[in-house]
């Protein structure tokens, strides 16, 4: 009965929310009626809660409450503390689009002298613009999930990238979300990849807070097609505000002989969720998909993943590790199917958390369907302690008991960070890893 | 001063009593072999001196150099000087060999105030050590003891051994699965690091290793206690007649 009283608030309040922000909102004509079907497909769920099965241990009513308001359109103040922002998590060698507030900065990206094959609109213009079969693409997530309805319902800009085929990118796609506003609001962005036949492109997108951002609310969701023979490196760095939230999806289609290989790294926000669709389309395809939480105080952070083998003869790797102290929670769900055609998949998923406090939690969820009989599937999962009889050889060689801990964790994480094909971006995470041990002090 | 007095230790491992009375005295230069059945607590010593957690010493002191060792967390002793080589090196994936000794001999050197070994004289010092002790370069590469076999193992506790330099060694049944071939290239790793200013401490069931690496002094335990000391003629005598007499006498 609660709970049936808790969707009626915070029901009106989105009515509320969207009803204002409508008049905001890009995109005139069909954009607005499939909006507006997204908006009341959001409304007959509200925010996503226990009952529901993918979201059974991060409910959204309890740890969410409410959507914030839609964030103004950042002023000079909010644009400069953003700049100030990104100064600190610079990342060398990359091309910068930057959004503020949930709106791309054409003044802290970088968007001149494109690479030949490299297209870079924002989903403001592509929202504005007439093409039909681009707004089918950039509508394509379903509105089953009712966190991604609420996306495509209020999302106000992104980037919409196009790599033409036989494209190799050198320099490194950096998108990077900076919340800014002084106020608690939520963002809402969604971007889109589109990689051509053999292109090979490397993502970086971190989410960041400015200076006095705390509370808010991002709401992200990124959709990718990787075309046939194409390779697509992706790393996700999420380091949002301690108070803040994150909820992320992103849907991925992959040709034949294609590569994904991604990596996500939630050191930051206070509860986060990164729900991914990962979908083979064409035979000999190959994804890593790694990730590591590294969560203390009371973060929550929930990384669910599904691994879709519909055709035959592609390979899946998952690896996630999660180090959860004091009263964290780490939730890792990964689901991967195998249907009926998928003769010959090779899936293998391993998951394990390590809790470095009584009251650190970690849910681990793998669900294998596997409706194929000629294939390779496996799947582990482990949540544990640090060995004492490691900590102990460690330490009569001389390092201290933090010292000792810091290099087990590492390890510990080593394997899912490994697989970052970038060396400057391994680099990165690696030190990110190190600086976020070296806090536990 | 001795180097390490054990005085009258006694210790529990949750209820029951493993060390009566126990006492030792250790001086720089000196090879000592503690033998004696299982169970009858070697190593439980070696333990209590490295500083591995779970053991409750009741009564009894330990000093290393004069200083109380018991009031030392085990990076400290460590960092004091005392090296305990273990019986079983644990496996440590994700962490490489060259990684790991060199966190952990800079972590002795800060702590005794030293600077930092550069990194090329550092690769230099364990490369030169590694070839000595038929270490071959691409296991210092590998994760620590992964994959090694129990010679290989036991060669990388005298690596570290050789590069830390400690004062005092305590080898914990080190030919404990390993072979005659393996067991003397361990030993003269061993040998080649008898000083005059160090001292070790051979905890062994059998004799064949004292073959090797030929002690000063001998002890006996059993039941917790040193039951008998003599010189290097007491293994011998140990070796032909056996444990039986002492767990009568203890």
């Amino acid at each position: 009965m609660n709970v049936a009283l808790a969707k009626t608030d915070t029901g009106r309040a989105l009515s509320d929310v969207f009803a204002v922000a409508r008049d905001r909102l890009p995109g005139a004509g069909e954009v607005a009626d499939i909006r507006q079907q997204a908006f009341e497909a959001y409304e007959r769920v509200g925010l996503p809660h226990r009952r529901i099965e993918e979201w059974k241990y991060t409910d959204l009513r309890v740890l969410m409450r409410e959507v914030l308001p839609l964030a103004p359109a950042p002023d000079a103040a909010a644009l400069k503390r953003a700049g100030a922002a990104l100064k600190l998590h610079a990342i060398e060698g990359v091309r910068r689009l930057v959004l503020v507030d949930g709106a791309f900065a054409p003044k802290l990206s970088d968007t001149a002298n494109l690479e030949k094959g490299l297209g870079i609109r924002t989903l403001r213009e592509a929202l504005e613009g007439g093409d039909s079969a681009l707004h089918a693409q950039l509508f394509a997530p379903e509105n089953a999930d009712s966190m991604v309805a609420l996306n495509s319902a209020v999302m106000t800009d992104g980037l919409v990238i196009d790599v033409a085929a036989g494209a190799v990118l050198t320099q490194p796609l950096h998108i990077v979300h900076i919340a800014s506003s002084a106020a608690p609001a939520a963002m809402f962005t969604r971007s889109l990849l589109n990689l051509g036949k053999a292109a090979n492109v490397t993502l970086v997108e971190s989410y960041i807070a400015a200076d006095g951002a705390k509370a808010y609310q991002a709401h992200d969701s990124l959709i990718v097609a990787i075309g046939d023979g194409a390779r697509l490196d992706h790393v996700r760095l999420v380091e949002d505000d301690r108070e803040a939230f994150n909820i992320s999806s992103s849907v991925v289609t992959l040709g034949a002989h294609a590569h994904f290989n991604t990596f996500g790294m939630t050191s930051g926000s206070h509860v986060s969720r990164y729900q991914a669709v990962i979908a083979f389309a064409g035979e000999g395809s190959r994804v890593e998909t790694n990730g590591v939480n590294l969560l203390n105080g009371r973060q929550h952070a929930d990384t669910t993943l599904f691994l879709d083998h519909a055709v035959p003869n592609c390979a899946s790797r998952e690896i996630f590790r999660s180090v959860v102290d004091d009263r964290g929670h780490s939730v890792f769900q990964g689901r991967i199917i195998v249907r009926p055609d998928a003769q010959k998949t090779d899936a293998k998923m391993m998951t394990r958390a390590l809790l470095l406090s009584d009251e650190a939690e970690a849910d681990n969820k793998p669900e294998l369907e596997i409706f194929a009989d000629d294939v390779t599937c496996g799947h582990g999962a482990t949540t544990g302690a640090l060995d004492e009889s490691l900590l102990f050889y460690l330490r009569a060689r001389g390092l201290s008991e933090k010292e000792a801990q810091a290099l087990l964790i590492q390890a510990f994480v080593g394997e899912a960070i490994e697989s970052i094909a970038n060396d400057a971006l391994r680099e990165l995470v690696i030190s990110a890893a190190q600086r976020w041990l070296a806090a536990r002090g | 001063m001795p180097l390490l007095e054990v005085k009258n230790l006694q210790v529990r491992v949750e209820d029951r009593e493993i060390l009566h009375e126990l006492s030792l005295t250790v001086n720089k230069g000196e090879v000592h072999a503690i033998m004696g059945p299982n169970g009858s607590g070697k190593s439980t010593l070696s333990h209590v001196i490295a500083g591995k957690p779970g053991y409750e010493v009741t009564s009894g002191e330990i000093l290393f150099n004069g200083e109380d060792l018991l009031a030392m967390s085990p990076d400290e002793r460590s960092a004091k000087g005392v090296f305990l080589a273990f019986q079983y090196p644990v496996e440590i994936p994700g962490v490489a060999t060259m990684t790991f000794l060199r966190t952990a001999l800079n972590a002795q050197r800060k702590a005794r105030g030293e600077s930092e070994f550069s990194t090329p004289d550092f690769l230099k010092k364990v490369r030169a050590v590694a070839t000595s002790l038929n270490i071959p370069q691409d296991m210092l590469r590998r994760g620590v003891n992964v994959g090694f076999s129990g010679g290989e193992k036991k060669r990388n506790e005298i690596l570290q051994m050789a590069l830390f330099e400690p004062s005092l060694c305590i080898l914990d049944e080190m030919d404990s699965g390993l072979d005659i071939d393996a067991m003397r290239i361990a030993a003269d790793g061993v040998n080649a690091l008898r000083s005059p200013d160090r001292a070790m401490v051979v905890i062994t069931h059998y004799q064949r290793l004292l073959n090797y690496i030929v002690p000063d002094f001998v002890h006996v335990m059993s039941k917790g206690r040193v039951v008998k000391s003599g010189d290097k003629e007491l293994a011998l005598e140990l070796e032909a007649s056996g444990y039986t007499q002492f767990e009568d006498a203890a």
